[in-house]
């Protein structure tokens, strides 16, 4: 009986980490269908970014009372990992509670701090199960969310609590084991909280309560299984890729747009057409239309991206009733690049499937909306840059298909003929020193 | 006063301490002019050699990038480029924070470097060198002031002390709006939204962000970028407070003291 347990174990935790990794492996394909970006500069900076935002959450402060909460389920998942360190080898040797015996009295403290943890967490996902549901935070009803991004971040809520109770429920039946006496079970005592819920079974059997205890053990690790292998599905994805993102978050001056070296070369060329090359120049496209013609590293953003909200609730074009939401400019390309994957995957190479992220995600209002003003990139928490693709769009649409407002075509007429956005004579630029 | 040109100072075999980049606003748009006029005067008080460009400034071409018209902007860039090395510039001072942006952090890699420094830094090292005082009979002084944050010197540059600093010097009592500093609201001007009507919404941003200062209760809205005082003075008419409010640059507040 034992050792089926744990071959089933072996089987399903192997099938678990396979598949895990399959996804992921295809979700790196998909961010490396972006166009080269050499980020491999500063690497001690980099590090500290790491450390700094990823690590410790330095951007979820900006709001002290939500980044607490946050920490606590995030301190949850990480160290009660190495309880599922000891539930996995427990599994794999088909012992248990394996660290038990060389940890001693210090056994007994790490369960106690990883229940108070179980129990944080919980008290934590239901208060964001309250701001998203009942409390209705602004960010929280927009019509980004309509749908599944809705669901996907319940789903997790509700999820980590099942967990967190599984684990607990088991702690107690353990305890409740160990006062009924069965060999298997070590005296290690009730814990903090769970001793709380040995009462409730009282009037069980030792057969009865380790069928509950091996219930609870089983739903918990399947469970934790099952949510590794959601997250290639899910927003949850930010708890692995923040770190990269960080990593490779932008060392430079918020204010500086990326220079098109391919455009400045046109210019200089026209200007001292000396130094054009000779022969035929290659076509490029400028801008990006679709999600192949942006950097990895947008791409590596979109799939950051936690749909948390705090860049459209400091765009200024969204707080005003503005289409534009850079919330959902990252999620359109995280859902247009999901597509594409899936078209080279089932056809071997990209078929037009005659969309593009420009227009059918991503529409011209949207793009038109944006004040470049920085500030949701100031706020995210894991390093996203929507501006950049808002840029980058902008850019196909002016450059690629002359799409402009007609304001903007005045402008760019008055720029090139009067040195000034404004249709006004260069002659009188410096008009006003006569009137000091 | 006689404003001098680089031009000028080339004839004469002299160099300046620094360029005064006046920006198109500053130098067409009349509410900005009475800035750039401001400025000067305080550079004439302060006694700094300064010139400008007079008919050979160009537009950086910050719009047109913005908007996504590279080829624009790198044709303005390539010849502004050319007309400052050509003077041999080394030091430029701005009042408009894009220009600033631009030249500090998107000229380099072009082939133009220079140091930069916007009229907010350049004007609180002023203070802070002695070579400016307003701390007598300083005009603003207890008067209850708030200051709008630029995108492009806040977030996009990190400068949210200086301007700060010279408002401090004038001793004012400064109110701080509910979004400030990093987390500043935008006027509405930037990325070329100045030169287009505002997208399909509920409110203008500039409403929005001209409500936020007036809530304040602040008689003076102080502002470092001609482009955030259009479209807070407009907003500020659009309360119909025009009476009550003034919305004013740094420049004009430290100019105001020193006359």
């Amino acid at each position: 009986m034992q050792y089926i347990q744990q071959v089933a174990f072996l089987l399903l935790a192997t099938y678990a980490i396979w598949l895990f990794s399959k996804n992921i492996l295809q979700i790196k394909k998909n961010i490396f269908l972006g166009k080269p970006e050499d980020l491999s500069d500063s690497p001690n900076l980099r590090w500290k970014n790491v450390i700094l935002l990823a690590l410790g959450q330095k951007k979820m402060f900006r709001n002290k009372t939500v980044a607490i909460m946050h920490l606590i389920i995030y301190a949850g998942f990480i160290i009660i990992n190495v309880e599922v360190l000891e539930i996995i080898l427990d599994g794999i040797l088909g012992t248990h509670r394996l660290f038990f015996e060389p940890l001693g009295n210090l056994y007994s403290f790490l369960i106690n701090f990883f229940e108070i943890l179980a129990v944080g967490v919980i008290a934590v996902c239901i208060i964001f199960l309250y701001r998203r549901n009942i409390m209705k935070l602004k960010r929280f009803m927009s019509k980004d969310l309509n749908g599944w991004p809705k669901s996907d971040a319940n789903y997790i809520l509700v999820v980590e609590i099942i967990l967190m109770s599984l684990f607990l429920t088991m702690n107690a039946a353990d305890s409740a084991i160990q006062l009924l006496g069965s060999e298997h079970y070590h005296a290690t005592g009730s814990f903090i909280f769970s001793g709380f819920l040995v009462p409730l079974f009282d009037s069980l059997s030792v057969s009865q309560l380790v069928f509950i205890e091996r219930t609870c053990w089983w739903m918990h690790i399947i469970g934790i299984l099952a949510f590794l292998n959601y997250l290639p599905y899910s927003k949850h994805l930010h708890i692995i890729l923040a770190f990269p993102n960080a990593y490779y978050s932008r060392l430079k001056p918020m204010g500086e747009v990326k220079n098109m070296a391919n455009v400045q070369n046109e210019v200089k060329y026209m200007m001292e057409p000396e130094l054009a090359p000779t022969g035929d120049a290659q076509p490029t496209i400028f801008g990006a239309r679709d999600v192949m013609d942006l950097s990895w590293k947008n791409l590596l953003d979109a799939y950051s991206c936690t749909e948390c909200g705090r860049c459209s609730d400091a765009c200024p074009a969204n707080q005003t009733g503005k289409l534009l939401s850079p919330r959902k400019i990252m999620m359109d390309t995280r859902d247009r690049l999901e597509e594409v994957g899936l078209n080279i995957k089932q056809n071997g190479a990209f078929k037009d499937d005659g969309k593009k992220l420009l227009n059918d995600y991503i529409t011209v209002e949207e793009l038109r909306a944006c004040t470049t003003c920085n500030a949701c990139v100031q706020e995210c928490p894991v390093s996203i840059n929507p501006l950049d693709i808002i840029m980058e769009l902008r850019r196909s649409l002016i450059m690629e298909d002359s799409n402009a407002p007609q304001e903007w075509n005045g402008m760019f007429g008055n720029i090139e003929n009067n040195f000034a956005p404004w249709k006004l004579s260069p002659d009188d630029r410096d008009a006003w020193t006569k009137e000091i | 006063m006689q404003v001098p040109t680089m031009a000028e100072f080339l004839a004469k075999g002299e160099t300046p301490e620094v360029l005064f980049w006046v920006g198109c606003a500053g130098s067409f748009d009349q509410r900005a002019q009475k800035i750039t006029k401001a400025f000067v005067t305080i550079l004439e008080k302060v006694g700094i050699k300064y010139g400008i460009l007079g008919k050979e400034e160009m537009c950086t071409g910050d719009p047109a990038r913005r908007a996504g018209n590279e080829f624009m902007f790198q044709m303005m860039a390539y010849q502004n480029i050319q007309i400052l090395n050509g003077y041999n510039i080394k030091k430029i001072v701005t009042a408009c924070p894009h220009c600033f942006n631009i030249f500090k952090n998107e000229y380099p890699v072009l082939g133009g470097n220079y140091e930069v420094i916007h009229h907010a830094t350049f004007l609180q090292q002023l203070i802070d060198s002695g070579k400016i005082n307003m701390k007598d009979g300083g005009a603003f002084k207890g008067k209850k002031i708030t200051y709008h944050d630029s995108c492009y010197l806040g977030r996009a540059n990190d400068i949210y002390e200086a301007p700060r600093k010279v408002l401090e010097a004038m001793d004012v009592a400064l109110v701080e709006m509910k979004r400030c500093k990093s987390n500043g609201l935008c006027c509405g001007a930037g990325g070329a939204q100045m030169f287009k009507e505002e997208e399909k919404g509920d409110l203008r941003i500039n409403i929005e962000r001209s409500n936020e200062a007036l809530a304040t209760g602040a008689s003076i809205i102080a502002a470092a970028c001609p482009f955030c005082n259009t479209m807070l003075t407009d907003g500020v008419k659009n309360n119909e407070k025009e009476d009550e409010v003034q919305v004013l640059d740094i420049a004009e507040l430290v100019a105001s003291c020193l006359s």
